[in-house]
């Protein structure tokens, strides 16, 4: 029995592995999914024939209860998301599982508790526990800033970053007292309180725009914290499983901070993105004025163009925007335009979700170019329509040292000869930053909502 | 530390040199459904939380098994559901029917 459990939990270890893999490459990535799903239940049921012997009356009734209703709201919650809301409901799967490892551990240690746990055996449901805390309260956190029930730019005070500093010494000793000196409930409730406050202080001042960074990180905390379980209960699986994620996730958040042009460390201690004044970016803004222009003309100007590439942003994908962008494009490819999606890497509210919402439009794939392919062609490219997207053309990041998203990669929009931008209002975007671009001579500024814009556009060149 | 330990230990280093070098050639598209498949994955802490409430007595250890299990099993449904999702919308635009049609 104990052989078949560990080769059953080798072979879901394997296909999580081959699935993490057939993840990482478009064409095989759904299979990599569903591959990953099978050793899951390879798993899971496994465990269940083991256990089937020393289940008590009530843990039959709270396996069998858990799992429906959380199979139940985690089927719902998942269908029913809409494809914008797709970040924030990432963040509350990791936070639920960041959650449930911290139980785990917690009820090791419960067992442990008043008797002094010999140091070792202790150690992993203490990590898994302030792990588990830290990822739950984080990702609670980046869910509010994320759907918006909170305020998405960075929340700071004066020595913020000692206050975090100190929360982690104080969980380190706590930690140390636990393990060797008194294993009380008061000093593992204790614990957990502080792992859950450091988890809420330490998302706090991160900016909104950077919260896919932190679920990642989350994730991989997450990851950890299970594979500290692994070691607590002696589980093959829990540990591979476990540690791939946390490995995975921690270079996926390097990458995405790559995406941005960013460190890790810029990212999660920058409190980027809190709204300022900074004298240098200023100067050459405030003096000139906005250009802002009708529906008609724009889409006279659309219909007449040679060569359109189309910007899209968040705002789009608030707007539902995405079904009116495609008829916008296929009535300008009917008149001969040629048009190409100009995709940033952070374009959205993740790496890679504006793809996906455009995906759901049925935008050819062949049209969404990446940032890198369709840089140089912004030059010969006879307008640039941005729609809700703000931050990522912005040139400061180019052009203004002083500025926070100075060195981001960004689209050379402003390099068209036209710029037509669709927002809903001369708000800054996530980053906070004010955009030259508006003020530009070449620009043309169409306010309202993207989708009605876009309805509008769409009729403007019908007629012309 | 024991043997058991030890052969805990080299599990987990094997296994975090294999995730660093899975998604090293992971194009930009596909980190948001690679976050959240692995997500998913991370959810295996159902089977700890089994273990945990498969024997539960106290009315304690039964709350926490039943919150164990519960959150983790919606990790892992609504995990491996909402990224399926997110790659059934790269699938649907792959087959070559519709490329020929948009020119």
């Amino acid at each position: 029995m104990i052989i078949a459990t560990e080769l059953i939990y080798l072979l879901a270890s394997v296909l999580f592995i081959l699935g993490l893999q057939f993840l990482s490459s478009p064409r095989s990535a759904r299979h990599g999914n569903w591959i990953a799903a099978v050793g899951m239940i390879l798993a899971v049921a496994w465990t269940v024939v083991v256990l089937r012997g020393s289940f008590t009356l009530a843990g039959i009734i709270i396996c069998v209860m858990g799992v429906l209703i959380g199979g139940v709201v985690g089927v719902v919650s998942a269908r029913t998301v809409k494809m914008t809301a797709m970040p924030q409901m990432v963040a509350i799967f990791n936070g639920v599982g960041g959650a449930a490892a911290a139980l785990v551990g917690l009820s090791g240690l419960l067992k442990l508790a008043g008797q002094n746990p010999e140091f070792q055996s202790g150690i992993p449901d203490v990590f898994a526990v302030i792990n588990g805390c830290i990822s739950f309260a984080g990702s609670i956190i980046a869910f509010l800033k994320l759907q918006e029930l909170m305020t998405g730019t960075p929340i700071t005070y004066p020595g913020h970053k000692l206050v975090n500093g100190l929360l982690v010494l104080l969980i380190l000793a706590l930690a140390v007292v636990l393990l060797v000196v008194n294993g009380s409930v008061a000093v593992i409730i204790s614990l957990l309180a502080l792992a859950f406050i450091l988890g809420i202080t330490f998302v706090l001042p991160i900016g909104g725009a950077d919260m896919p960074v932190v679920i990642s990180l989350l994730n991989a905390c997450t990851g950890l914290a299970v594979a500290a379980s692994g070691f607590a209960l002696d589980n093959f699986a829990l540990i591979v499983a476990g540690t791939l994620v946390g490995a995975s996730g921690t270079l996926l958040t390097r990458k995405m901070s790559d995406a941005m042009g960013r460190s890790i460390t810029n990212v999660l201690f920058g409190a980027f993105g809190q709204v300022q004044v900074s004298a240098d970016n200023g100067s050459g803004v405030g003096g000139h004025t906005v250009r802002s222009g009708s529906a008609e003309d724009v889409g006279t100007l659309l219909a007449y163009s040679r060569s359109v590439i189309i910007v899209p942003g968040y705002g789009l994908a608030v707007a539902q925007g995405q079904h009116a962008l495609r008829e916008l494009a296929d009535l300008l490819e009917r008149r001969g335009v040629e048009v190409k999606y100009a995709i940033h890497p952070v374009a959205g509210r993740m790496p890679g979700h504006m793809n996906v919402l455009l995906a759901e439009a049925n935008v050819p794939y062949e049209q969404l170019k990446e940032m890198d392919e369709i840089n140089d062609e912004f030059k010969q490219a006879d307008v640039a329509l941005i729609v809700g997207a703000n931050d990522v053309v912005n040139p400061a990041a180019r052009n203004a040292p002083g500025s926070d998203i100075y060195g981001m990669p960004i689209l050379n929009a402003d390099q068209a000869r036209n710029v037509v931008i669709l927002k809903r209002s001369m708000r800054p975007g996530f980053a906070g930053i004010d955009n030259e671009l508006f003020y530009d001579h070449r620009t043309i500024m169409l306010f309202g909502d993207a989708k009605e814009s876009l309805a509008k556009l769409v009729a403007a060149v019908k007629v012309s | 530390m024991n043997e058991q330990t030890v052969i805990l230990f080299t599990y987990f280093v094997l296994a975090a040199f294999i995730g660093f070098e899975v998604i090293s050639n992971v194009p930009t598209i596909l980190h948001t459904p690679l976050m959240s498949g692995s997500n998913a994955i991370h959810g295996i802490i159902l089977v700890g939380s089994l273990l945990i409430a498969a024997n539960a007595q106290t009315p304690l250890q039964i709350v926490l098994g039943f919150l164990a299990v519960l959150l983790a099993t919606m990790n892992v449904v609504g995990g491996f559901v909402v990224t399926d999702r997110m790659l059934e919308m790269f699938k649907t635009r792959q087959p070559g029917g519709e490329k020929g049609k948009e020119k």
